[in-house]
């Protein structure tokens, strides 16, 4: 058996900390939705109650946005998904001049504050005197989304190699079969978690989303504007509760497609 | 016999050609961000050399300096100071919070546990941003749940003295920076957890016991071997909260008080005030500032820790 010390006390305790400090804020956030006070935020509450969820149903506004974001996220994804994927392969192949600068080219959308690739798409669209529509939002989500689906991807074909790819090739099969015979089935369960998480940042996206949607509201735009103008406390309280439940299952789900321990440091550029 | 399929041909013409392959390859991808990322950049840097007709309102599309001069004045090196302290501020503490966890999931815990903790931290990182902040709302609020245990513990009146001190005080912590530091540590903290465990947990075992062999103390052992060694974990970790805070503008939006951060200037300048060049002047605050940064994170090798 191993040798180990056991934690310290106190180290135990700080750790147990750090996760109440990361997660006693979700369960109040959950509390609220079921709270009976519609006006004020008061704690505790005063009774508990599911109608708040009938009403949200009720709202068009909600489905709305939420379709919206729905299309924008799939449309992102599936363009994330493509471009990615290519240049995963590209960058798998071997080192070639300027390997390293496309790395960067592709978290750099991510690395820098969102406010400057929401800001540069805005000028860009300025300058070419483009209007705002449901493509202006694709094109930035698709374009910070590109890093999830290559970290995923770069990280499986490192591990693939290149015999099977040769082997393929050397017994006759063609680009496309190699790539669907092959290929697709190594990388299978890597875009599966690149697209999911990609799906989800685009998803959840609101700072350069506002720069980008002009007058369209998606889920997170309404989220954003019942924070700082609120109207339906109860509404959003549900909302909330609504993303949450949501957006953690294809979490998950990515987590345990990626979960070798090479990959697990993949997971969270963002 | 007709010779093999025009696909196969093409196989194997690409195949002996792994120039050209990869140029196809890299074609789309480049392509995208070379012109929609790269370019979108590139006229951000020419807007910043617009300037706004002061009468007319209009964008005048002519090199001016303008934008930089107005930059300059007080008001917007304020803004600027306040949104590099308080990034500074949420990076430093984030680091220091980060680390017992960090260091309990690299060194004392393995198998179910370790997935399981690695997963708390991975969750709140990729569930939304927005309804965490919204989360926060509800606790600091006046009325809210926070206030509550305050009240009875009787630390209200301490909550009191804290809010009246300047500079991070305010009418009340829903309110205040001192809240928005909170808010802003507890959605970042996550991206300093990750790569501090994964530094920590690549410091081998063997440095440590030879450290207490040759008579150090535990406390010796962590100041001269386990934290030079962590510490490009904390520069990549910082690299993250330093810019997500740099950027934010729903934050300050909602948690803050009238006071301007960066992001906001940028957004209300680029919307309402309709002056897009002195707000594409503006970003180039955060660009020049994680440029440096990042480039002194290389330096210190923490792309390696990513």
């Amino acid at each position: 058996m191993r040798s180990e010390e056991r934690a310290p006390r106190w180290l135990v305790a700080a750790a147990l900390g750090v996760l109440a400090f990361l997660y006693v804020p979700m369960l109040v956030m959950m509390l609220y939705a079921f709270t009976t006070e519609e006006a004020t935020l008061s704690f505790p509450p005063p009774g508990l109650t599911l109608r708040w969820f009938g009403e949200a149903w009720g709202r068009t506004d909600l489905w709305r946005s939420l379709s919206l974001s729905l299309e924008v996220a799939a449309a992102a994804t599936a363009l994330a998904l493509v471009l990615g994927t290519l240049a995963a392969l590209a960058v798998a192949r071997r080192k070639f001049f300027g390997r390293e600068a496309i790395s960067l080219l592709v978290i750099l959308p991510i690395a820098l504050p969102g406010i400057v690739t929401g800001i540069a798409l805005r000028s860009a669209l300025s300058i070419l005197d483009l209007s705002f529509s449901f493509w202006t939002i694709v094109v930035g989500h698709a374009t910070f989304c590109i890093v999830t689906v290559y970290n995923n991807v770069a990280a499986r074909l490192r591990r693939t190699g290149r015999s099977q790819i040769e082997a393929s090739m050397d017994l006759g099969a063609d680009l496309f079969q190699t790539f669907r015979r092959v290929i697709l089935p190594a990388i299978a369960t890597a875009l599966l978690a690149g697209g999911m998480l990609a799906f989800s940042l685009s998803f959840d996206e609101v700072i350069v989303t506002t720069f980008t949607a002009g007058q369209q509201t998606t889920l997170p735009i309404w989220i954003v504007d019942q924070l700082t103008r609120p109207r339906d406390r109860p509404v959003t309280n549900v909302t909330a509760f609504f993303v949450i439940a949501v957006t953690t299952v294809p979490i998950l789900l990515a987590h345990s497609l990626s979960r070798e321990k090479e990959e697990t440091s993949d997971v969270m550029e963002r | 016999m007709s010779g093999p399929s025009p696909w196969r041909r093409l196989s194997t013409f690409l195949f002996q050609r792994p120039r050209l392959s990869l140029v196809l390859l890299l074609a789309l991808p480049l392509g995208w961000l070379g012109v929609v990322y790269l370019g979108s950049l590139g006229s951000l840097l020419v807007q910043s050399f617009y300037r706004v007709d002061e009468y007319s309102g209009v964008v005048v599309q002519e090199p001016s300096l303008r934008s930089y001069r107005d930059l300059a004045s007080p008001a917007h090196l304020d803004i600027l100071l306040r949104t590099a302290g308080m990034a500074t501020a949420v990076t430093v503490a984030a680091a220091l919070l980060a680390f017992p966890l960090a260091y309990f999931m690299a060194r004392h815990a393995h198998g179910r546990l370790k997935t399981l903790l690695y997963l708390a931290v991975v969750l709140p990182l990729w569930s939304s941003y927005l309804v965490r902040v919204y989360a926060w709302k509800l606790i600091l609020a006046k009325e809210g749940i926070l206030s509550y245990f305050l009240a009875h513990l009787h630390l209200d009146g301490l909550l009191q003295q804290v809010l009246a001190l300047p500079v991070i005080g305010g009418p009340s912590l829903s309110f205040s920076p001192l809240g928005m530091f909170l808010v802003f540590l507890y959605v970042w903290l996550p991206y300093m957890i990750l790569p501090v465990e994964a530094a920590l947990s690549r410091v081998p075992r063997s440095l440590l016991e030879a450290s207490a062999d040759l008579g150090a103390t535990p406390g010796r052992t962590f100041r001269r071997v386990t934290l030079p060694l962590a510490l490009p974990g904390v520069v990549a970790g910082s690299i993250f909260t330093f810019s997500l805070t740099l950027g934010d503008f729903i934050i300050p939006g909602t948690i803050g008080n009238s006071s301007l951060y960066i992001g906001q200037a940028v957004l209300r300048h680029q919307g309402t005030a309709g002056n897009l060049p002195l707000a594409a002047a503006m970003t180039m605050g955060p660009i020049v500032i994680m440029g440096l940064y990042l480039s002194f994170a290389k330096r210190l090798g923490a792309f390696d820790a990513l």
